[in-house]
């Protein structure tokens, strides 16, 4: 069939149509039209972009993985390093600070000749309170010795091997110190007991003290030099029905963390055996 | 010639006693390594070196020890004696006899100790020591005992070569 319009009619009729769809779109007549169409446009792209993206993302994840994975060990070697030397680095500083203290205290105590020795352990019945450090005969330890830290008096060495040495703490339930009481001025025992704490024994009626006062060694019996630091009095007991009064001594050692102590090397204890009179059947 | 492995193996529980478990107590007491591996080695039924054991475990232990050196070895002794009497004659449920065996040898050696720190004149007050030693301690031993009796049985089927029946 023959069109009654010829060709280039048509075409101009074609363009005026469109492009008067267009002037009313650009007018905004076809608004409602327009944001349909871009709206589903927009959404059908949103899903193919995302859909393309996650394909991309399974055939490219392998090698990132792998790549994350190898990073991932390389810094958590390095953080265990640097965890390693942080530990390291804490406990240097943690026996700097003690040995500085130690060395505070030799030198506030010239009159004596110290050396120091590490606690390596302690004995393995917990009936007695001894502590084991690591210098010996080979160091000039010999039995009888003091033993003391910056904060005060510990013990006296008990046995000696070569490159090491029995420490019996004061707090041992076996162990008796001749002590004095700064204030009071007189003298007492101070004894251990199996829980380890410390108390004294001996103290005379009549000697008024308090909570607070300073117990030191007296240096009676030979087995300690005298004036080393032993604790502060508290909890008194005072009843008149018996000889003597008693009390318990807080330690201004904390005996359950000991790491680092000093032996007084220049004192010899005296053995006063012999000066005992000895009993009569 | 695998049976000397108790040498390196009984010092290195001594070191383990003295450096770390000395420094973990539950009130006063602590427990007593070398007791629980001498009781799970005496009560592995085939296991003929216990007595050995028992003698290098005492004297190590009376050799660092401020106690009487004889103390340690007497009372592990008489932990090997009680349990060959329990292997021999009286059951073979290993758990309930690892728990009455370190049981008693706790009481043993604890009673043992107590004696002689008192005969030498130490004043312990005897309420105040089972309290504050002894019950810690015998808990803190029946705790090791469980995982010491497998430990043991493996030690033990690898120096007797025994086939493992389980």
């Amino acid at each position: 069939m023959k069109s009654s319009f010829p060709r280039s009619l048509q075409t101009t009729i074609i363009f005026l149509v469109v492009g008067g769809i267009l002037a009313l779109a650009l007018g905004g007549y076809f608004s409602p039209v327009s944001n349909l169409f871009s709206a589903s446009l927009v959404s059908v792209q949103t899903w193919v972009s995302t859909r393309y993206i996650t394909i991309r993302n399974f055939f490219n994840a392998p090698s990132d993985i792998l790549s994350l994975q190898q990073r991932n060990a390389q810094l958590e070697a390095e953080i265990s390093g640097l965890q390693t030397q942080v530990i390291q680095l804490q406990q240097q500083l943690t026996d700097t600070q003690v040995l500085a203290a130690l060395v505070d205290f030799s030198q506030a105590n010239p009159e004596s000749i110290y050396k120091a020795a590490s606690v390596i352990g302690r004995d393995p019945s917990p009936f007695l309170h001894y502590i084991i450090i690591n210098s010996g005969s080979n160091d000039g330890l010999r039995r009888g010795m003091p033993v003391v830290t910056n904060q005060g008096l510990i013990g006296r060495i008990d046995a000696v091997i070569a490159d090491a040495a029995r420490v019996q703490l004061i707090t041992d339930p076996a162990s008796a110190v001749n002590i004095r009481l700064q204030s009071a001025d007189t003298d007492a025992v101070l004894v251990g007991s199996v829980t380890g704490d410390l108390s004294l024994e001996m103290i005379s009626q009549d000697v008024k003290i308090q909570e607070g006062d300073i117990v030191l060694t007296s240096g009676l019996g030979g087995d300690y030099p005298p004036d080393l630091l032993v604790g502060q009095l508290f909890n008194l007991r005072k009843r008149d029905y018996e000889l003597f009064q008693e009390a318990s001594v807080q330690s201004t050692v904390d005996f359950s963390r000991l790491e680092i102590v000093l032996v007084i090397m220049n004192f010899k204890p005296i053995d006063i055996t012999p000066l005992t009179p000895e009993e009569i059947p | 010639m695998k049976e000397l492995i108790a040498i390196p193996l009984l010092s290195l529980i001594l070191v383990f006693q003295m450096a770390i478990i000395s420094r973990i107590p539950l009130l006063g007491g602590y427990a007593d390594l070398m007791l629980v591996a001498i009781a799970a080695w005496s009560l592995q039924e085939r296991v003929e070196t216990s007595w050995h054991w028992a003698i290098l475990g005492g004297l190590l232990v009376g050799w660092t020890s401020a106690l009487p050196w004889f103390l340690s070895l007497s009372g592990y002794l008489l932990i090997v004696l009680l349990a060959r009497i329990m292997v021999r004659r009286l059951w073979q449920a290993p758990l309930i006899a690892i728990f009455i065996l370190v049981f008693l040898g706790t009481l043993i050696v604890h009673f043992l100790s107590i004696f002689v720190l008192r005969l030498m004149g130490s004043p312990l007050v005897i309420g105040d020591v089972l309290s504050i030693v002894t019950l810690p301690s015998l808990f803190l031993n029946l705790y090791l005992a469980l995982p010491a009796l497998p430990i043991f049985r493996d030690l033990a089927v690898w120096v007797y070569d025994i086939e493992d029946e389980e």
